[in-house]
């Protein structure tokens, strides 16, 4: 098992045209994942070749969902085309849609989450901004490197990419569940909390690693909710406690804004809560290390 | 970005909300002229972009234009919480009634917009939120729906504005909501937003915050920088498309990734304490490409921040290919030549690491030290930072 995506999963890839596009569907291919087909309305009725695979290239996402049986969507459209391409994928109602673009307005994001609440939530969407969400060994939707680690009980949900990847890498020996980046904008669509939930569900994650980083309050709601609905181990790390206050460090939503959004409070909501939180990545993942072997 | 409040003023007034005839001036002379131009009783205010300008004596009323003179030559040079001011906003004076507060910003939380109004403006909205909470109505609003004169009109109602200027004022939120979305806004705030004795609503002050990751669609923008009183090498990391910070300390930081470098400056904060108090020098994110021109010129503005002693190169190949990085790092110390001489030390790690440390071997440069893990190599940049 594991959370959102597994290897009965198929992929489609928005932007599969792009450049991009064609480098991540042949690394995806690579790492086991089902690839179906893209999705290009200027280059509908075309196939191309990928990593020896010819896919359709279909007009829309419903016409491919139509055609494949495609119930995951990776978004790699340009920023400018993003919030058009996610609201298309909302209106075929694609159970999954990872939004890996990076730099889409907020303006648009806040439009396609409200666009998705209109429409009853049937898709979720993971992004933007954000690396996607691997099962080692079943399926990898986005841009996690897939040689890192193998399959595992751990459980891992992260605001940050390369601290995925360096998370993932300090547990290699013990492997992953399911591994899922949230993404660092201000709005984004899966949380924090929906992947607690849906590790807490999953009978193959046995420890819940989560980085958070500054800015907003999600790792601040996601202790309430692990206090009041997690037990399972789950082990935290803050990224960000030398940030100065009203800069925005890299990622859009990685900002402190006076006395909110600090690390400081977030490791401390989170310590409340019972979860245990690492002062670097390698301490948190001996903490995570030591549960799992107790358990 | 946040804007000045004159810029804020002027966006306002593009889009129709009302504000106040004025000028901005960055020398008394020009604000004598502005004063002059306006006539009668005007204010003389700094442009900063920090709060409590009023209470630092940041903003004063002049009888003439002789007397706006004098308070412009008062407030500018003025450090208002650590920003100096260097222009001031010459604007009509007002008669007032009263005060009210009105915004809309983004709802992180919600994952939305946000209306919030009092009829209680003119003060610290903080202070107003936590102390009278029920004097400030937070009312969310539907980014497709927008919003229109009844739902401006909801909104104020809730807010307590009086009911004798209700229909005008939603004019000017409705207007103040055209602005907040043609702009790409994330704030939008007015406050104080005053009635006049003839009932008229105006915008007294103005604070706007826009959306860098809409720039595209919006090359205007570019022109609302305030690139005199951009850090020096902020600017110079700005033209070559670096994502830089500059923060006090000693260890320059170059990494990938925001959430890794972010990471990197904790981790080299804590090994500094017990190397002398050493802290990191920067943020800097190279992103996935990390190619030898991109890698030099984040060294080259590392290096050009006269407070860095050494540097600390940490990268976690994901996408990127360690060879790569190690190749840029070599290339990097060549195109720099004598330009480079702060020791680095370098943490690689990730996709295709063998042949990337391997590179750095065979290069063997003086200056640089490699360390396998993150931890350590941070205690090794902060030592020979202190060293220094």
């Amino acid at each position: 098992m594991s959370i959102f995506l597994d290897s009965s999963s198929k992929v489609i890839v928005q932007g599969i045209t792009g450049s991009e596009g064609t480098k991540h569907a042949t690394k995806m291919i690579a790492a086991g994942t089902n690839i179906v087909g893209g999705v290009n309305a200027r280059k509908a009725g075309q196939t191309v070749t990928i990593a020896d695979k010819e896919l359709g290239v279909f007009g829309s996402v419903g016409e491919a969902m139509k055609e494949t049986g495609a119930d995951v969507s990776v978004i790699f459209v340009p920023p400018k085309f993003a919030k058009d391409a996610v609201i298309e994928a909302i209106d075929a109602e694609i159970g999954l849609a990872v939004v890996i673009t990076e730099g889409i307005p907020v303006h648009d994001a806040a439009y396609f989450w409200a666009h998705a609440n209109a429409k009853g939530n049937k898709t979720r969407i993971i992004g933007p901004n954000c690396p996607g969400i691997i099962s080692p060994s079943q399926s990898n939707a986005g841009i996690i490197p897939a040689d890192i680690t193998g399959p595992g009980r751990i459980g891992l949900v992260s605001k940050s990419g390369t601290l995925t990847y360096q998370m993932m890498y300090e547990l290699r020996d013990i492997g992953f569940s399911t591994s899922i980046g949230i993404g660092g904008d201000p709005i984004i669509g899966t949380t924090h909390i929906d992947a607690l939930e849906a590790f807490q569900a999953d009978p193959e994650t046995d420890v819940i690693v989560m980085i958070g980083e500054i800015g907003g309050d999600a790792e601040e709601r996601a202790a309430e909710y692990v206090k009041a609905n997690v037990t399972k181990p789950v082990v935290g790390y803050v990224a960000g406690f030398t940030a100065p206050e009203g800069k925005t460090m890299g990622h859009a939503g990685a900002i402190v804004s006076g006395s909110a959004g600090t690390a400081q409070a977030k490791k401390e909501a989170l310590e409340a809560a019972g979860v245990k939180v690492g002062k670097t990545p390698t301490e948190t993942a001996d903490l995570a290390r030591e549960l799992y072997k107790a358990l | 970005m946040d804007l000045y409040e004159y810029q804020a003023k002027d966006l306002f007034a593009a889009h129709g909300v009302p504000v106040l005839p004025g000028a901005v001036a960055s020398t008394p002379e020009e604000a004598q002229a502005a004063a002059e131009k306006i006539g009668g009783q005007v204010v003389v205010k700094s442009q900063v972009k920090a709060g409590g300008r009023g209470k630092a004596g940041g903003v004063k009323l002049a009888e003439s234009a002789a007397e706006a003179k004098e308070k412009a030559e008062a407030i500018l040079g003025l450090d208002i919480k650590g920003h100096i001011t260097r222009r001031v906003l010459v604007t009509a004076a007002s008669d007032i009634s009263e005060e009210y507060y009105f915004s809309f910003l983004l709802d992180r939380a919600n994952r939305t917009f946000l209306a919030m109004a009092s009829a209680e403006g003119g003060v610290e909205i903080e202070q107003l939120a936590v102390e009278r909470p029920d004097a400030l109505a937070r009312v969310a609003i539907d980014p497709i729906e927008g919003v229109d004169k009844a739902k401006a009109l909801d909104i104020l109602t809730r807010g307590k504005f009086p009911e004798e200027v209700k229909d005008e004022a939603a004019d000017v939120v409705v207007k103040l909501w055209e602005t907040f979305v043609a702009e790409d806004a994330t704030l939008v705030e007015i406050n104080p937003l005053v009635r006049d004795p003839q009932d008229k609503i105006v915008a007294l002050d103005g604070k706007v915050t826009l959306d860098g990751n809409a720039d595209f669609r919006h090359p205007a923008h570019e022109e609302l920088v305030d690139k005199a009183a951009e850090d020096p090498l902020e600017a110079k990391a700005k033209a070559k498309d670096l994502n830089y910070v500059k923060l006090d300390g000693q260890v320059g930081i170059i990494g990938n990734g925001a959430g890794l470098v972010m990471s990197t400056l904790d981790v080299v904060a804590y090994a500094g304490e017990n190397h002398g108090g050493v802290k990191p020098a920067n943020f800097l994110d190279i992103g996935g490409g990390a190619s030898a021109e991109v890698m030099a010129a984040g060294l080259d503005v590392i290096l050009g921040d006269s407070d860095v002693t050494s540097v600390f190169v940490n990268v976690f190949g994901g996408i990127t290919a360690c060879d790569a990085v190690a190749s840029g790092i070599v290339e990097a110390l060549k195109i720099l030549g004598d330009d480079a001489t702060k020791p680095l030390v370098v943490r690689l790690d990730g996709n295709n690491v063998e042949e990337g440390r391997r590179i750095l071997n065979e290069a063997n440069h003086p200056l640089v030290t490699q360390v396998d893990t993150m931890d350590n190599a941070a205690d090794k940049a902060a030592e020979l930072a202190a060293g220094a």
